[in-house]
């Protein structure tokens, strides 16, 4: 499927569950190759779907979740990609999900997509989303005894203060 | 009867380490039950620090963020601001930036291999590949001013040319490794006791690769034709026919084990000189930077808006960088994924059902920085009496391994 195929496809699934999408094109090389990024926003109670519908095409490829405190929601955008493997197909999907910024939560995918799970427990301890269905592990990246009620990538009263102590 | 499982919890720090971490082990005699993975110990909180910098400023402290990927994260970081400023970069200084990042591969993959030779006990083969590594390093400091750190990527394009007098010294290296190539292959790919201790270690499947989203090497080794310099059309590399290195190419086959991936990564140094080869051959005139003055570039980055993403291959695996720009100078949003967090789990499916002795090989086989292997505590789980194992006796075990097997 071409980019635009596959964004009429996504759009003709999930209807009005994507609020805004846009492909970005960048010419690449002497001889200006295309490669297309999709940007989708999608609504949270269709982000499981939108998953579930680009798994039917290939496997995606997760790379990164990047989340960003607006001040008026928590934004997590999820960097996929898919039709990797052969020369210059890969199309580039993100997709926006805006979260409630009084209580962020989401459903997990790593029933879906396993190797999601390191990203998801990063958002989880430096912006405080929960992840409905992750297993409680143990934080990654900050220490154990970090304040549980700190998280340092907000932008707010929760975010970090100019120093913060560990509890133990 | 006792219960038979044994802690083991190995790392967390080491001064060279990229990321440091330990890893908590859980064992019945020889054989590894389970794996719990920490990492974490030395975060720095770049992307934190990223928040009072302006983009300029970044483009130094991604470069920082990792010593051997010195050209991959400013590669990645430049194409992400790129990409959201909608900033074009002229034909000549794309193809200095590529010749610079297969240098980088070439050095990184031959340091690993001296590494994985040194973790199995062939101390000669570390000094062998390390002094077939200089070359390169000396190269880039003819290059770049540096060893590491070489500090050329821009905003646009690069900081230094590559002049007329430096073309023939880079033809030497080419040539050079040309040579070197064929004993690399003779002493990693056709020795039989590098082959009898790796191969049908660490096993990751081709599915385990997918589900785990591996990147790099790592996932090649297990068949998954993945790598963004065939992926997508980026830089100089979309003027090239590059194909994914899978071990089929050299063995006929994928087995997935730690000897597919030295495979992969030996074939990727000959691919690399190709590479240069080619963007030697071919390198267009012109312009290096599509703005010289930097505080006007400044001020065209604080207008603009947008977000980008800017993937590269690193030696390691697909590196990413996704920008956000916003209202003044520092980016709104700023997430930077090194390729060893995304192969971090295949490190579980690898050691599952491992001997202790195969850890030091195996964990060096996703090619992370080795010294996570700092020093190790076991721990009696009926009478919490704790024996700390140190790398060096870890190391030894792996020897005594190979020792044992030689006989």
């Amino acid at each position: 499927m071409s980019p635009k195929e596959l964004l009429s496809f996504l759009k003709k699934n999930l209807k009005e569950s994507i609020l805004d999408s846009r492909i970005d094109t960048n010419k690449e090389g002497i001889k200006q190759e295309e490669f297309n990024n999709i940007w989708l926003e999608v609504e949270q109670s269709k982000f499981r779907d939108t998953i579930k519908l680009l798994a039917t095409l290939q496997y995606p490829h997760i790379a990164i979740i990047a989340g960003n405190d607006t001040g008026e929601s928590i934004d997590l955008l999820y960097l996929f990609s898919i039709y990797y493997g052969e020369k210059f197909k890969e199309i580039s999907i993100n997709i926006k999900v805006s979260l409630d910024r009084k209580k962020p939560s989401i459903g997990t995918i790593t029933d879906l997509i396993p190797g999601a799970q390191t990203t998801e427990r990063e958002t989880k301890e430096m912006f405080g989303v929960e992840f409905v269905g992750l297993p409680d592990m143990h934080n990654i990246f900050l220490p154990e005894d970090f304040p549980k009620n700190v998280f340092p990538f907000r932008k707010n009263e929760k975010g970090l203060d100019e120093l913060v102590q560990n509890e133990s | 009867m006792s219960k038979s499982t044994y802690k083991v919890p190995i790392g967390p720090i080491h001064p060279s380490l990229e990321e440091p971490m330990t890893f908590n082990f859980e064992i019945s005699g020889e054989k590894i039950k389970s794996i719990d993975l920490a990492p974490g110990d030395n975060h720095r909180g770049i992307e934190f620090m990223g928040r009072n910098r302006n983009i300029i400023q970044i483009i130094y402290l991604a470069e920082r963020i990792c010593g051997i990927c010195s050209a991959s994260h400013p590669f990645a970081f430049c194409r992400a601001v790129e990409n959201a400023a909608g900033i074009s970069v002229p034909p000549r200084a794309e193809y200095i930036r590529v010749i610079i990042a297969e240098l980088e591969r070439i050095h990184s993959h031959i340091l690993w291999a001296g590494v994985a030779a040194h973790e199995l006990g062939f101390d000669s083969v570390l000094y062998l590949s390390w002094k077939v590594r200089e070359e390169v390093m000396d190269i880039l400091e003819i290059l770049t001013g540096n060893r590491v750190n070489y500090g050329m990527f821009m905003i646009g394009g690069v900081r230094r040319d590559i002049s007329k007098e430096q073309i023939p010294r880079i033809e030497k290296t080419i040539e050079y490794y040309k040579e070197a190539y064929q004993k690399l292959e003779d002493v990693f790919l056709q020795d039989p006791s590098i082959a009898i201790r790796t191969k049908n270690v660490g096993v990751l499947t081709y599915e385990e690769a997918l589900n785990l989203a591996s990147v790099g090497p790592t996932a090649r080794a297990s068949g998954v034709k993945k790598d963004v310099r065939q992926d997508q059309p980026y830089s100089a590399y979309a003027d090239m026919d590059i194909k994914a290195i899978t071990p089929d190419m050299f063995s006929g086959k994928v087995n997935g084990d730690v000897y597919d991936r030295i495979i992969v990564r030996v074939l990727e140094v000959k691919q690399s000189v190709e590479i240069i080869e080619y963007c030697l051959n071919h390198l267009p005139d012109g312009e290096i930077l599509s703005e010289k003055k930097i505080a006007k570039l400044l001020g065209i980055l604080k207008k603009a808006e947008g977000e980008g993403v800017g993937r590269h291959e690193a030696p390691r695996g697909e590196v990413i960088h996704y920008v956000k720009l916003g209202e003044g100078e520092s980016p709104e949003v700023w997430k930077a994924r090194a390729p060893t967090y995304n192969n971090l789990m295949s490190w579980v499916p690898m050691l599952q059902n491992q001997e202790v002795a195969d850890i030091p090989i195996v964990v060096a086989s996703i090619d992370p920085c080795i010294g996570c292997m700092d020093r190790a505590t076991l721990v009696d789980a009926n009478t919490y009496q704790k024996q700390v194992l140190t790398r060096e006796e870890l190391r030894k075990l792996s020897i005594e391994k190979t020792r044992r097997m030689m006989q």
